[in-house]
C-alpha cells in the first residue's frame, strides 16, 4: 500500500512537471492557432537563462523567474511578430509550422554554438532534499512546481475569465473578424498571447533548471510529453492541459514500476492513441482537430 | 458624415467593387439594396477595415480612413453588426454585450449603456447569463445589434439583420432598428429584403455586380420601376 502511494505520489509530481511546461503551449495554440514547435528551445533557453543568473549571481535560482519570465516574454513577442505575423496570410498555414521548426533548429543550434554540448548544472540549492509527508516521500523541488503548476492553471484562467484583456484574448479565439469590430487590435492580443505563453515556460524553466540537468537538447526531452499533454487535454484547453497532464504523469509513474521501466513510453503512448481514437477531439476539446481552423 | 468616392475593393487579385460612390448624412438612415453576391457584404467589409480599398478613398467625419484597420476604425465610431450576428459562441449573453463596449470611448459608460440597451431588448435581458450559442436564431440577431449598440457607435451598419430569421422575426428586428433611427444614431442597413428597408430608410443605393446603379430617396426607390421588377417581384 505504501509502495502505491509513493507511485501515485510520483505520478503526480511528474504531472505536476508535465503540466508546468505545456500550459503555456496549449494557450498559444488555443489563441494564435500556431502550433508552436519552439516551445521546448524556449524552455532550454530558460533553464539556461535561470543556470547563468543562478550562478553568475550566486543567488537562488527561484529568484532568477524575475528575469526569465520577462526574457522569454520578450521572446514569444518577438516571435510573433517579427516570424509568425509576417506569415499569418500565407496562402498555406502548414508555412507557419514550417516557420517553428526552423526557430526550434536555429536555438538548439545556437545554444551548441554558445554553451557547448556539455551539461549545464544549475545549483539545487536545497530543492532535492526530500520532503517526509506522511508515508511518502517527494522532493522539495518537486513539491514545489506541482504546486506553482496549480496556482499557474488557476491564475491563468482567472485571468482569461475576468480581466478586460483577457475577454479580448477569448474573443480574439472565439470569432477573430467579430473581435476586431469590437475595436480590438487583434494583431497585438497575438504578440501578448504569444509573449504570456512564452513567459509561463519561463517560469517552468527555472523551476525545472536545479532539477534537470541544463543541455542544448533539453527542450526536446519535454516537448514532446508536452505535445501529447496538449492533444489529450483537447487543444487549447488550459484546465484539459493540467488533467491531461496528472493522466500522462500517473500512467508513466505506474507502468513503470508495475510493468518495467522499459514500457513505460510504450503504456503513455498507448493510453494517448486510444484515448484520441475514442475522442479525436482530447479530452476537454471542443471541436476536433480537423474543426480547428486557423 | 461618411463618404466613399470611387473605391475598388476585392478579394485578393478578384476585384468585386468597382468605383463605388456613396454618402452617408449624419441623422439619416441609409440602405444599399443588392441581390446575392452584390457585393453589400464586401462594401461594408471596406467602410469597416476588414478590407482594404485598392483604390478611392473613404472618409468619416473628414478623416481619410481607407488605410485604417478595423479596431482603429471602430475606436473612431462605427460599429458593424456583421451579417450571420457573429457572435462569440462560448460567452454569454452578458459577456458578449461587455465585449460591445470595448472601444475606448464606450467602456466607461458599459453598465449605464447596458441598462438603456436592455430596455430596448427585453428577451435579451432574460438571458444574459446563457451561452450565446444557446439562443435561437433570432435572439441570436438582437443579441448581435444590441452588442453593436454597446458600443455607443456614430455610425451603426447592419449586414442584412433579416436573414434567415422568420416573418414575425424579421418584423421585430426591423421595429428595433426604427427605433435605433428614431434616437438619433446614424445608420447604414444593406439587405435584400428590400420591402422593409426601404420603409425603414431615408435614401436607398442599389448595388449590382459591385456598381452602384441607382440612387435616391427611399421612397422613389420604392416606386421605382428597375427596383420593382428586379426586387420586388412586381
Ligand atoms: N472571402 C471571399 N473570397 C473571395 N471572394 C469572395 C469572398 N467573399 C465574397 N466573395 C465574392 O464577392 C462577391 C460579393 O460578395 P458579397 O459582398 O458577400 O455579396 P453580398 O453581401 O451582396 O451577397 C461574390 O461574388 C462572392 O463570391
Ligand atoms: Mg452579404
Amino acid at each position: 500500500m505504501e509502495t502505491f502511494l509513493q507511485v501515485v505520489t510520483n505520478g503526480l509530481m511528474l504531472g505536476g512537471l508535465f503540466a508546468i511546461v505545456s500550459v503555456g503551449l496549449t494557450l498559444i495554440f488555443g489563441i494564435v492557432k500556431v502550433i508552436n514547435f519552439a516551445h521546448g528551445e524556449y524552455l532550454m533557453i530558460g533553464m539556461y537563462l535561470t543556470f547563468l543568473l543562478a550562478t553568475g549571481l550566486d543567488v537562488h535560482p527561484y529568484l532568477t523567474v524575475a528575469a526569465v519570465a520577462p526574457l522569454l516574454f520578450v521572446l514569444g513577442a518577438l516571435t510573433q511578430r517579427f516570424l509568425i505575423q509576417p506569415l499569418m496570410h500565407a496562402r498555406d498555414e502548414h508555412v507557419q509550422i514550417f516557420a517553428t521548426v526552423g526557430l526550434s533548429t536555429a536555438l538548439m543550434n545556437l545554444a551548441l554554438l554558445v554553451f557547448g554540448a556539455d551539461i549545464a548544472s544549475t545549483p539545487a540549492s536545497g530543492l532535492r532534499t526530500s520532503l517526509h509527508i506522511g508515508p511518502v516521500r517527494i522532493l522539495a523541488g518537486q513539491a514545489v512546481i506541482f504546486c506553482v503548476s496549480i496556482a499557474l492553471v488557476v491564475g491563468l484562467h482567472y485571468y482569461l475569465q475576468r480581466t478586460q484583456t483577457g475577454r479580448a484574448i477569448r474573443a480574439v479565439a472565439q470569432n477573430r473578424d467579430a473581435a476586431q469590430l469590437m475595436g480590438i487590435n487583434v494583431n497585438w492580443i497575438y504578440v501578448l498571447t504569444f509573449g504570456i505563453g512564452a513567459a509561463c515556460v519561463g517560469l517552468a524553466a527555472s523551476l525545472v533548471a536545479p532539477l534537470y540537468p541544463t543541455q542544448p537538447t533539453s527542450g526536446t526531452y519535454f516537448v514532446l510529453i508536452a505535445f501529447v499533454v496538449v492533444v489529450l487535454g483537447g487543444l487549447g484547453s488550459i484546465g484539459g492541459a493540467f488533467v491531461g497532464a496528472m493522466i500522462i504523469g500517473l500512467i508513466d509513474s505506474l507502468s513503470g514500476f508495475y510493468i518495467g521501466s522499459d514500457l513505460r513510453e510504450v503504456a503513455v503512448f498507448g493510453v494517448f492513441l486510444l484515448i484520441l481514437i475514442l475522442k479525436p477531439s482530447g479530452l476537454f476539446g471542443r471541436r476536433s482537430l480537423a474543426h480547428v481552423s486557423p | 458624415m461618411l463618404e466613399l468616392k470611387a473605391v475598388d475593393a476585392g478579394y485578393g487579385a478578384t476585384t468585386i467593387l468597382h468605383s463605388v460612390s456613396l454618402n452617408v448624412q449624419a441623422g439619416e438612415s441609409v440602405t444599399i439594396i443588392g441581390g446575392n453576391g452584390a457585393g453589400k457584404t464586401t462594401t461594408l467589409r471596406t467602410i469597416i477595415g476588414l478590407l482594404r480599398p485598392t483604390a478611392g478613398t473613404i472618409h468619416f467625419e473628414g478623416q481619410d480612413i481607407s488605410r485604417l484597420s478595423a479596431h482603429e476604425v471602430v475606436e473612431l465610431g462605427i460599429t458593424l453588426v456583421p451579417e450571420g450576428r457573429q457572435l462569440f459562441p462560448d460567452m454569454t449573453v452578458r459577456e458578449n454585450l461587455y465585449m460591445g463596449a470595448f472601444r475606448r470611448d464606450a467602456r466607461s459608460q458599459a453598465e449605464k449603456t447596458l441598462k438603456e440597451v436592455l430596455e430596448l431588448f427585453p428577451r435579451v435581458a432574460e438571458r444574459l447569463d446563457q451561452q450565446a450559442e444557446s439562443l435561437s436564431g433570432g435572439e441570436q440577431q438582437m443579441v448581435a445589434i444590441a452588442r453593436g449598440l454597446m458600443a455607443r457607435p456614430r455610425l451603426l451598419m447592419f449586414d442584412e439583420p433579416s436573414l434567415g430569421l422568420a416573418p414575425i422575426i424579421v418584423e421585430q428586428v426591423f421595429s428595433v432598428i426604427d427605433s435605433i433611427v428614431k434616437t438619433g444614431v446614424t445608420v447604414l442597413i444593406v439587405e435584400q429584403n428590400v420591402h422593409h428597408t426601404l420603409n425603414a430608410a431615408d435614401r436607398g443605393y442599389v448595388l449590382e455586380n459591385g456598381e452602384v446603379v441607382l440612387e435616391d430617396a427611399a421612397q422613389a426607390l420604392l416606386t421605382n420601376d428597375h427596383v420593382r421588377q428586379a426586387y420586388l417581384g412586381i
